[in-house]
């Protein structure tokens, strides 16, 4: 299209059109591309559910990845929590000072903690250690023929490889969650009691007496799927990646990226859903 | 569809029964159309050589044999079944009678070169009447390949060669009646390839299997190959004994065999 020697009205409109045309047509490649991920996504998935109720069942490789994503979490959870624990507590401290409401904290903390902060904070540390090493793994296996030499032996590589992963992750969640909710509950029972003289019992007594029952299990159930969302898209990444050693990188990159969105995503609906039982 | 460049010499073996039989098998990506009705026929205990550039869709029909791409079309026989009509559980049980080499070895990096052969056989131990103690088969398979004292190193720890002949052992674990070596020499010095071809020599002899071999390496095809097949644009351009076609005046056979 020849924009010279036009009017202004006629070169801005015609501007305008193929700006407004380029706009639409990568807008909507974009939406293709997010389309088709979506439907493979879920194809994936539905795939697991297919495969991990079949027998034969991989018990072995599965307590060998729960130890791998569960154990050496621990540290990293761990020390997450803690932190997130005191700085949570020295942040809302003074506030709480102002208001006269300093003796609310533990409740305060405590609820904010094990029903928002210590699942999505554990969730998305999780992501970025758990979702980028299985995507990283699960990409070089593909890109090194590993994964075809498994097919080519007679062992189904996605029962092995996949459900293992997803199962594993699935289960380590929750368990890495309460750890990290318990270490930083610690840590802000440790800023209490060095800055307002709370002894550790009181403090953890006051938060289990504000602690319900319908605060610890949407929490707990939210877990699970966010670990389902880890090991799927780490799973799913690494396993379709393309050739290359710049397919492992992008599959790894990915993962993380992916996983997190999904992780606010589901942990929007789980707080929707909550929120109504709450209300009920 | 027959080629009128196709090149065709007298099949000098006699008939011992087919192994592998391929007809008429089409696979294209896209625009890309890779093999346009590839013929072959492999029989048993022989030794068949495919060449061809790279690109030429020598490792894509080596992947439609083990199922790993699924073609357009043609029919692919692995000792009489169509590979086709096969469900998952068939197709598995068919592959304990086909060991595959793979290019870059791809061996298990997380496991050691015991677990890597040991992992085929983990599903199959009663179809294969295997107890459960391993050890004398891992042994005999690394003995064969001349590695028995690398049994507990991990791939990491394994130069090229090695890992060449560790995969060549995991693919001889379930005593195939086939194999498929997918470019056994690439990456590898002169020296070391020499060695992978006699070991190749050595196994087919020990084991009795039948081989397909898919390299570019005209050493290799010329010590190992009772027939090669020259694969040009998707078809079996050139056929014969390596004596015949190394003798050929058609330019793109005398191209490729030329020193």
């Amino acid at each position: 299209m020849i924009l010279v020697n036009k009017d202004p009205l006629t070169f801005l409109y015609l501007y305008g059109y193929r700006i407004g045309n380029e706009y639409f047509v990568t807008m909507w490649s974009r939406l293709k591309k997010f389309f088709i991920e979506t439907g493979d996504l879920s194809f994936f998935a539905a795939r697991y559910f297919k495969e991990a109720l079949k027998p034969p069942f991989e018990f072995r490789e599965l307590l060998r990845q729960c130890y791998q994503m569960g154990n050496r979490s621990l540290f990293l959870v761990g020390i997450t929590g803690f932190i997130i624990g005191l700085v949570l507590t020295l942040q809302s401290r003074p506030t709480l000072i102002q208001f006269g409401a300093v003796s609310w904290m533990p409740n305060m903390v405590g609820i904010s903690i094990v029903r928002e902060v210590g699942p999505v904070i554990t969730a998305l540390i999780c992501a970025g250690r758990i979702a980028s090493g299985i995507g990283a793994e699960l990409g070089s296996m593909r890109v090194t023929e590993q994964i075809d030499a498994m097919e080519v032996s007679g062992t189904n590589p996605f029962k092995y490889l996949v459900v293992t992963r997803i199962l594993a992750t699935t289960l380590m969640l929750p368990i890495l969650v309460v750890f990290g909710d318990l270490l930083a509950l610690y840590g802000s029972a440790l800023v209490e009691n060095i800055k307002g003289g709370v002894s550790f019992q009181l403090y953890f007594n006051t938060v289990f007496n504000a602690l319900n029952f319908s605060d610890l299990v949407p929490a707990t159930i939210k877990s699970f799927f966010f670990g389902f969302i880890i090991g799927l898209v780490g799973c799913y990444k690494g396993y379709y990646c393309k050739k290359g050693t710049a397919g492992v990188g992008v599959a790894a990159n990915t993962a993380v990226v992916m996983a997190s969105l999904l992780l606010f995503l589901v942990d929007f609906i789980a707080v929707f859903i909550a929120d109504i039982f709450y209300e009920l | 569809m027959e080629n009128k460049d196709q090149i065709k010499y007298k099949a000098e073996k006699p008939d011992l029964g087919t192994v592998i039989e391929i007809r008429d098998l089409r696979k294209r990506f896209g625009d890309n159309h890779v093999l346009n009705g590839f013929n072959l026929t492999l029989k048993k205990g022989s030794n068949l050589v495919i060449m061809g550039k790279s690109g030429s869709g020598k490792s894509v029909m080596i992947k439609c044999i083990v199922g790993l791409v699924a073609p357009d079309s043609g029919t692919v026989k692995i000792l009489g079944k169509e590979i086709n009509n096969l469900d998952r559980e068939a197709m598995d049980e068919l592959r304990l009678d086909i060991g595959f080499l793979f290019q870059g070895s791809a061996l298990y990096d997380s496991m050691t070169v015991r677990e890597n052969l040991e992992f085929p056989m983990r599903r199959h131990k009663k179809k294969l009447g295997i107890n459960k103690n391993t050890e004398p088969l891992v042994l005999e398979a690394l003995e064969n390949v001349g590695l028995a004292h690398a049994i507990d190193l991990m791939p990491s720890e394994l130069s090229g060669g090695m890992k060449r002949r560790v995969a060549l052992a995991r693919s001889l674990i379930l005593k195939p009646k086939v194999i498929l070596y997918d470019e056994p020499t690439s990456g590898l010095d002169p020296i070391t390839s020499k060695e992978i071809i006699e070991l190749m020599h050595r196994i087919q002899k020990i084991y009795g299997t039948a081989s397909l071999i898919i390299t570019h390496d005209v050493d290799c095809a010329r010590v190992i190959s009772d027939r090669i097949i020259l694969l040009v644009d998707g078809i079996n351009y050139a056929e014969g004994t390596y004596a015949e076609l190394s003798k050929s005046t058609d330019p793109k056979v005398a191209a490729f065999f030329k020193k």
